[in-house]
């Protein structure tokens, strides 16, 4: 009998283990919340506040797909992941999504099994000095220590960038963000390397900010973006298009205050029109609600003033747009037409 | 007669000399320092590094405790407070106190549960802890306190705790009425009907959600210094009756069972705590249905167990093999059983030699409960490291926190130390 359970038990695994990847968008609206994997803390991008709402700006892109999907931003459980479970949090559906600043790789989309959807903030690494050093350009740190953390991409970036510039560096290696700051301050290191986003917030930290400058060279790649299991497109278009109708809300001026008037009939732009649900059926056709993209916007903002509110210069982290700009002001944030 | 030498000698004391008193370097303090601290060259040297050390240390110590303030609402309000005069800045304390005891998702008006829950445990405990000093009876409310404080902690239908623990009660009875004719009968008996009352309780329960309903709080929300003393607590007290069974299993004399006990005890023992932690938030998520109720503080409490329990069973083996085997024989010659024996002779001196070693496990366990914060689970290091750290208004504050956490940690495992120091010498009856 015994033999039996066990058995049974096994097989049931298996079956609701299958089940898990085929309707990601039932098992939401079923459960009426979203899963949502975030970092268990990053200043701006995902940290849960005094009162204990989780705040910043992955944590919007979770809202944002919860608000389009079930009508209620709040209708989420944040299931904070670290670097090492994030993944096997996704994969074995525990998350239905995951935002937490994941780079976007080649072996992360196909051999792990991912869909990246989308990429919500273009990092690169860069390079911190103190203003005392005299420093302008990353080109001038020939023979510089440099603090890094060992085991990381960085370390291997800064290899080849100084390899190819053909110059010279002591590396310091370090463990965590905690010791970099103390040995950076305590002038172990000339320089210290790590993703610009990183560099921002942790720079307003410092003692005395102003003292320090961050270089204007990015000698990375790092595209960070939401990400959902592979085998199941339709839950990944979803998410996707939320991402998009945030951008697109910018580039067409729709923002948290005036969506609401927007969305209350017709306007000119047939384009703003089909985004709002006023025209055209786009919402059935991913099997939302018309008003998907609508409470998307009015629960978050669009994608401007999510980046403006937790990472954007008024903010404490007070990152530039740079290339997470619009594509018409010379940025790399650009949506597909909503037709 | 005292003229005697009058003309010899040229002068004679006559009466006594007061006593002086010794000279100024053989007395008071300046002997002291002579002796202790300056008594060879090398010993002066000494003493004078070790000043400047302390020198060094208290300079930035103390002015880091008094100058500190407790006011403001971020780092930079803070330093705009103390205008860099070296103090510290606890208002992270002050502000994120609720926080670093009960993590961020417990909700605040329910706090006062998981505080009931706690001074009970002054309650429940001292039965255990003190048994010699009180009746035999207040062991009830040491009993009854684990399904209570699961009541308070966690809410929800006060059912499920209380045939829980009818459940045991049941076993418990079934157990000494059948025991007579047979132990292993006897076991299976008390297993059986526990099984019974348990699967009626959860039919009961899953009838009358409602009934003495406490507002349920589901565990992902547990967090904080907390969690710490949830999982320390549980796996201290549950893995020692499974190391004493462990210990026993592995000196038994039945093949199967001393096969099974020792492939346990090496394996966890062989195993890092982390792996063990990985595998229950991990592995097993690939086994379970997506929306198993498998608990996350369960899976983590039967894995810290279960390495608890095997590193107990090595100590409380050093105690019975520290037993003269004229203990073992005198039992036997008594004609008592195997579980009379150990219940009366063998074990009581055995854990009294494993006492030490026994705190040594529990000590380091707690200490390991931290651990848990790699899995995401947000214990008091892993608030600090995680929301706190991660929060505009504290990036970049380390020591105030981790001062704090230091603190709680050293005073629950002193505690224990003490306690343990203590309940050696009550038990201290040998005339060694």
């Amino acid at each position: 009998m015994k033999n039996s359970v066990l058995l049974g038990t096994l097989a049931f695994a298996g079956l609701a283990a299958a089940g898990a990847s085929a309707a990601t968008l039932d098992d939401v609206k079923a459960r009426g919340s979203l899963n949502c994997g975030v970092n268990t803390g990053v200043p701006g991008f995902a940290a849960p506040d005094a009162n204990g709402e989780w705040q910043g700006f992955d944590v919007s892109v979770c809202r944002a797909v919860a608000a389009a999907v079930l009508g209620d931003p709040e209708a989420v459980n944040f299931i904070s992941t670290t670097g090492k479970t994030r993944f096997t949090a996704l994969a074995s559906g525990e998350v239905d999504l995951l935002a937490r600043n994941t780079t976007w790789t080649f072996s992360r989309d196909t051999d792990l099994k991912f869909d990246f959807v989308g990429v919500n903030y273009y990092d690169g690494q860069g390079f911190i000095v103190p203003t005392a050093l005299g420093v302008s350009s990353a080109t001038e740190l020939d023979g510089a220590t440099i603090c890094i953390q060992t085991g990381t991409t960085t370390e291997l970036n800064l290899a080849d960038y100084f390899r190819v510039n053909d110059m010279s560096y002591e590396p310091v290696p370090i463990e965590t963000e905690a010791e970099a700051r103390t040995q950076f301050l305590a002038g172990a290191c000339d320089v210290y390397t790590t993703d610009r986003s990183a560099l921002a917030s942790v720079r307003v930290t410092y003692p005395s900010p102003d003292d320090y400058v961050i270089l204007p060279e990015v000698i990375s790649k790092e595209p960070l973006g939401p990400l959902v299991r592979h085998g199941d497109s339709e839950w990944g278009d979803i998410v996707r298009w939320t991402y998009f109708a945030l951008v697109a809300a910018e580039q067409y001026g729709v923002t948290q205050d005036n969506v609401e008037e927007m969305a209350a009939e017709a306007g000119d732009n047939p384009e703003v029109n089909r985004l709002l649900g006023t025209e055209g059926e786009l919402g059935a056709m991913i099997g939302l609600e018309n008003s998907w993209a609508k409470d998307a916007i009015a629960a978050v903002g669009n994608y401007g003033e999510i980046f403006s509110r937790n990472i954007g210069e008024d903010s404490p982290v007070g990152l530039e747009r740079g290339l997470n700009a619009l594509y018409t002001e010379g940025g790399l944030q650009y949506a597909p037409p909503f037709r | 007669m005292s003229d005697t030498h009058a003309e010899s000698v040229a002068f004679v004391r006559e009466s006594v000399i007061p006593p002086a008193p010794p000279p100024a370097r053989e007395t008071g303090a300046v002997r002291w320092l002579r002796e202790n601290l300056f008594a060879t060259w090398f010993n002066a040297i000494l003493t004078l590094v070790a000043l400047y050390v302390l020198w060094v240390l208290l300079s930035g110590l103390v002015p880091w405790v008094v100058n500190g303030t407790w006011q403001g609402s971020s780092l930079a309000e803070c330093r705009e407070i103390l205008q860099g005069n070296g103090g510290g800045c606890f208002s992270v304390l002050r502000e994120r106190w609720p926080q670093l005891l009960f993590g961020f998702q417990y909700p605040d008006y329910l706090r006062w549960r998981p505080v009931l829950a706690f001074f009970l445990l002054f309650v429940a405990v001292p039965p255990a802890l003190f048994i010699m000093f009180l009746p035999r009876w207040t062991l009830i409310v040491t009993a009854i306190y684990p399904f209570l404080a699961y009541w308070l902690i966690w809410g929800g239908t006060i059912l499920t705790p209380l045939f829980a623990a009818l459940g045991f009660l049941a076993g418990y009875l079934a157990f000494s009425i059948v025991e007579r004719r047979g132990f292993v009968l006897g076991l299976a008996a008390g297993l059986l009907a526990a099984v019974a009352v348990w699967w009626f309780g959860g039919l009961l329960a899953g009838e009358f959600p409602r009934f003495a309903r406490l507002e349920a709080v589901v565990s992902r929300a547990m967090g904080g210094f907390m969690l710490n003393l949830i999982l320390g607590i549980v796996c201290v007290s549950l893995s020692l009756p499974f190391g004493i069974l462990l210990a026993l299993g592995r000196q038994s004399r039945l093949p199967v069972v001393k096969g099974f006990c020792v492939v346990f005890i090496e394996f966890v023992r062989g195993v890092p705590l982390i792996t063990l932690l990985f595998v229950a938030n991990v592995v097993l998520a690939f086994f379970l249905p997506p929306d198993a109720n498998f608990d996350l503080i369960l899976r983590v409490i039967i894995m810290i167990t279960l390495f608890a329990s095997a590193y107990i069973a090595e100590v409380i083996r050093g105690g019975l093999a520290a037993l003269p085997k004229g203990q073992y024989e005198a039992a036997d010659s008594l004609g008592l059983d195997y579980a009379q024996a150990m219940r009366l002779i063998i074990l009581p001196q055995a854990l009294k030699i494993s006492i030490p070693g026994i705190v040594n496990v529990a000590v380091g366990l707690f200490k390991d409960t931290t651990l848990v914060s790699v899995i995401s689970m947000f214990d008091l290091v892993g608030m600090i490291r995680g929301p706190i750290l991660a929060s505009t208004a504290w990036a970049g504050i380390y020591w105030e926190l981790w001062a704090a956490a230091c603190i709680m940690f050293f005073t629950v495992c002193y505690g224990i130390s003490q306690y343990s120091q203590w309940l050696e010498r009550q038990l201290h009856t040998d005339h060694r």
